[in-house]
């Protein structure tokens, strides 16, 4: 059987060999096909994948609309919080854990008197953050829930921040200065920046730069450290005037998490949200129904567009493109095939059943798969080069050719390849032993 | 033409072939209409006028450092006194925001003092001096520039409106229709909030950003006459004719030199406008071109796809070529017979990818927020198709067409 095997390849490589042009048309067919699809589709699978698999079902954004049916976005709540309502959900603590969040921009002055100033970016957050995103830590470890309360100046800072300043060295319990403000190092993260980076949609940041700095919210909040990511207020006019004002408003800007480890927890929570409006516009704050959200991880990166359009696009365009190609494939084949009628009529005379006769030319069609594969695997590594000029380069940084992708890149090709053969191969088993014989 | 009938029983025969010819078209066909679609407005897209001129302009985003907000006024004031001093330099000035920028203010105006409902127009805000328009470039149609005396200092969290503001033509006329916005009055807010007089109007200019959720009001600017005591300062610099290249390097020098108590660093920290630009569009262009080369490698398939299987056909009815050839058919007889038998083809294809292309659009219409498929594409592609068609049956045709009259007497 193996040797047959061995035989029917030997057929269809000297097959091939004899038509160079048309073996070489399918085989970059299939090569440009498989690399246009491949390309697309490691962009596609570099920004649509689930960021936190193990805990994506019980995190959850809790959102309340501020704004009621009148200026709403098409009746959904806004995708942050005000501070008046981020404050207040922390305070029920009716999840397991909960974390708000703002992004923060803050100045790191070096000991070095002669080195300037540089910029690090990052979050405003409560002690729960790091447990509840699972965030590997280096050295030392999280803040406590107390040093929130005690509003702390304590950080928390990233793996590159810490080589930049230390050396790499164990930083914990070392102060370092931002704003102008000393802070004492609590714990150094390790390398960790889920993307999209979902627990910040809000400010535009899926696909940001890894955070640097991480502060306690209330310290940040009571030391006048604006967010350094995106405020919306809305068109209704409440602004408020001043800092003081605009924090008593209505602008939104703190991004909510929480952890329910069921469904009788979600529902619990969504119950808690509905009556924490309810109060709300009993207070008068609000004049319409509660109408508040509670979304989970993959539910929320859906809601907020996380796959870019432009990605989506091209990868429908590549497959309608991979389907030219293997249509295009087909009628090569079948080109190919039934020319060799004659041929196929005397081995059939000879005795070859129609199962040889379907070995021989799909081991054929797979040869030009395996050959096509290997070209569309070459032209994907020169591709992922220009994804750059696609896509920003914090997407494009992704997108990158791995062992899973060349193994799926190949079997895509050998298996389309085979299919597309299946015609032209039944076709030429079709073909009468007797009939060609007489013809001739 | 008189052909057709011997064509079409020729093609009976050849049912998958013909089939196959087809298909690769009409798919060919919805593939590359929608992707010109797409690189037409992509390219439309990029090469929309920002209303500045463009060459000699760079812009530092600069970030204090242990400066509270409300105190960086006068560090504002002897950055851009230094920055118009510098040599090269023609004109600066301080602001939040500039087009294309990336990130900006918008609001909503009105004509009367208003909080509810929709506003009558959206706008950007930019922050400016008396410096502004020739900086810019902008070139003003109407009424004046702000005086110095009428730039304000203030805190971002406390301004809500100015006595004076400058607009863009298209805010101007979306708010006043009739052309005569000059010196009447809008509202950037209630009752609580004063109104503002427009003292001047600028033929275009843009906003910070070049996403489609901005399209509506694209070229809706306003300019207030405030400088922004802020953490956070852009600085726009005209250089002069040919000196861009210079002051890319000493204007940053020049504000380290001014005080050192700043970060200006990062990729986007100094840029050229070419670079702004580039940046904004960055998607936009690597699309188009994206599409482009998809575009030429499918047709070239399709083109060798075509080739392939004519000259297959042309082998098969060698015998055939020669009888009707021996029977007193000329060689532009078969060389018409191939390409009326590719036309026809071709004519089926289209018509099945004509129904597919607007197919494909409707649904990515509904999908990805495009607009509809213009009815020119499909018909350049259509008439692009059926030429490849023509073109690569060319070779195999004229290949038909030289087949010898003693090719029938021949067996095999």
């Amino acid at each position: 059987m193996s040797g047959m095997f061995v035989h029917n390849l030997r057929l269809g490589a000297r097959s091939l060999r004899k038509n160079p042009v048309l073996t070489a048309l399918m085989v970059m067919a299939i090569g440009f096909g498989v690399a246009a699809s491949m390309i697309t589709y490691a962009v596609f699978r570099a920004v649509s994948g689930d960021p936190i698999p193990q805990k994506s079902s019980q995190l959850f954004v809790p959102l309340i609309d501020n704004r009621g049916p009148q200026y709403n976005l098409e009746g959904e709540p806004p995708n942050a919080l005000t501070y008046t309502d981020a404050v207040a959900l922390m305070k029920a603590h009716r999840a397991k854990r909960q974390t708000v969040l703002y992004q923060v921009g803050l100045s790191v002055m070096p000991q070095q008197a002669n080195r300037l100033p540089f910029k690090a970016v990052g979050y405003a957050t409560l002690a729960d953050f790091f447990p509840m995103f699972d965030v590997p830590f280096q050295y030392g470890g999280a803040w406590n829930p107390a040093d929130d309360e005690a509003r702390s100046a304590v950080v928390v800072i990233g793996r590159k921040l810490n080589q930049k300043l230390f050396g790499g060295a164990n930083s914990v319990g070392r102060e370092i200065v931002l704003d102008d403000q000393p802070y004492r190092i609590v714990g150094v993260t390790d390398d960790w920046d889920p993307k999209p980076r979902f627990f910040d949609m809000f400010s535009g940041n899926a696909y940001a730069d890894p955070s640097e700095v991480y502060i306690p919210f209330h310290y940040a909040v009571e030391h006048g450290i604006d967010t350094y990511g995106n405020n919306n207020c809305g068109s209704d006019g409440k602004r408020g005037i001043g800092r003081e004002g605009w924090l008593r408003g209505e602008c939104v800007w703190i991004s909510p998490w929480v952890e329910l480890d069921s469904a009788a927890d979600v529902a619990a929570y969504r119950q808690y949200l509905t009556s924490y409006a309810q109060d709300m516009r009993s207070a008068g704050r609000f004049d319409w129904a509660p109408n508040v959200r509670l979304r989970d991880v993959n539910d929320w990166l859906d809601y907020c567009h996380a796959v870019p359009p432009e990605s989506r696009i091209s990868l429908v365009i590549a497959m309608g493109f991979f389907a030219i190609c293997l249509v295009n494939t087909i009628g090569l084949l079948l080109a190919k095939f039934m020319r060799r009628s004659s041929e196929i009529g005397v081995r059939r005379a000879l005795g070859a059943s129609r199962a040889d006769i379907y070995r021989q030319f799909l081991a054929e069609a797979s040869m030009v798969g395996v050959a096509g594969g290997v070209l569309g695997v070459l032209l994907t590594g020169i591709g992922m080069f220009g994804v750059g000029l696609v896509f920003q380069p914090q997407i494009a940084r992704l997108a990158h050719l791995d062992l899973s992708l060349v193994a799926l890149s190949l079997l895509v090709a050998v298996f389309a390849t085979v299919v597309a053969a299946f015609y032209p191969t039944w076709r030429a088993a079709q073909v009468q032993p007797a009939w060609q014989l007489k013809s001739n | 033409m008189l052909q057709i009938k011997p064509i079409l029983a020729a093609l009976k025969r050849h049912k998958a072939g013909t089939i196959l010819i087809a298909m690769q078209i009409a798919l060919t066909l919805a593939i590359v209409c929608n992707a010109l679609f797409i690189i037409q407005q992509r390219v439309e897209r990029l090469s929309r006028p920002t209303g500045m001129d463009e060459n000699n302009v760079l812009a530092i985003q600069n970030r204090w450092v242990s400066v509270d907000g409300k105190d960086t006024g006068p560090l504002i004031k002897a950055d851009v006194q230094a920055l118009r001093q510098t040599p090269g330099v023609q004109d600066a000035f301080a602001t939040n925001s500039f087009p294309l920028r990336g990130g900006g203010w918008s609001t909503g105006v009105n004509l009367v003092p208003k909080n509810e409902g929709k506003p009558a127009a959206q706008t950007t805000l930019y922050f400016v001096d008396d410096h502004a328009l020739p900086v810019y470039g902008a070139q003003l149609i109407a009424g004046r520039n702000f005086t110095p005396d009428e730039v304000i200092t203030a805190d971002p969290k406390d301004i809500k409106s100015t006595p004076q503001v400058i607009v863009s033509k298209a805010l101007a006329d979306k708010l006043y229709p009739k052309g005569d916005a000059l010196g009447k009055q809008l509202y950037l807010g209630g009752k609580d909030v004063p109104s503002s007089t427009i003292i001047g109007i600028v033929a275009r200019l843009q906003v910070p950003w070049s996403g489609t959720w901005a399209d509506d009001f694209n070229d809706n600017a306003m300019l207030l006459p405030v400088q922004l005591t802020s953490n956070y300062t852009i600085y726009l610099i005209r250089a002069k004719p040919g000196q861009l290249a210079d002051v890319i390097k000493s204007a940053p020098a020049t504000l380290l030199k001014t005080s050192r108590m700043r970060v200006i660093s990062g990729d986007r920290a100094v840029r050229t406008y070419e670079q702004v630009r580039g940046d904004a569009y960055k998607n936009d262009r690597g699309m188009a071109i994206l599409m482009g080369v998809i575009c030429v490698i499918l047709l070239a398939i399709t083109a060798a796809g075509i080739v392939g299987l004519t000259s297959f056909w042309v082998g098969q009815r060698r015998k055939q070529i020669g009888v009707r050839r021996a029977l007193g058919a000329t060689k532009r007889d078969i060389l018409s017979y191939f390409l009326t038998e590719n036309l026809m083809i071709g004519v089926a294809g289209v018509v099945i990818g004509v129904g597919l292309a607007i197919g494909m659009n409707l649904w990515m219409v509904s999908q990805f927020e495009m607009a509809r498929l213009s009815i020119a594409y499909v018909l350049v592609g259509v008439v692009a198709l059926l030429l490849l068609g023509q073109a690569a049956v060319l070779a195999p045709a004229m290949r038909a067409a030289k087949v010898p009259p003693v090719e029938a007497t021949r067996s095999v």
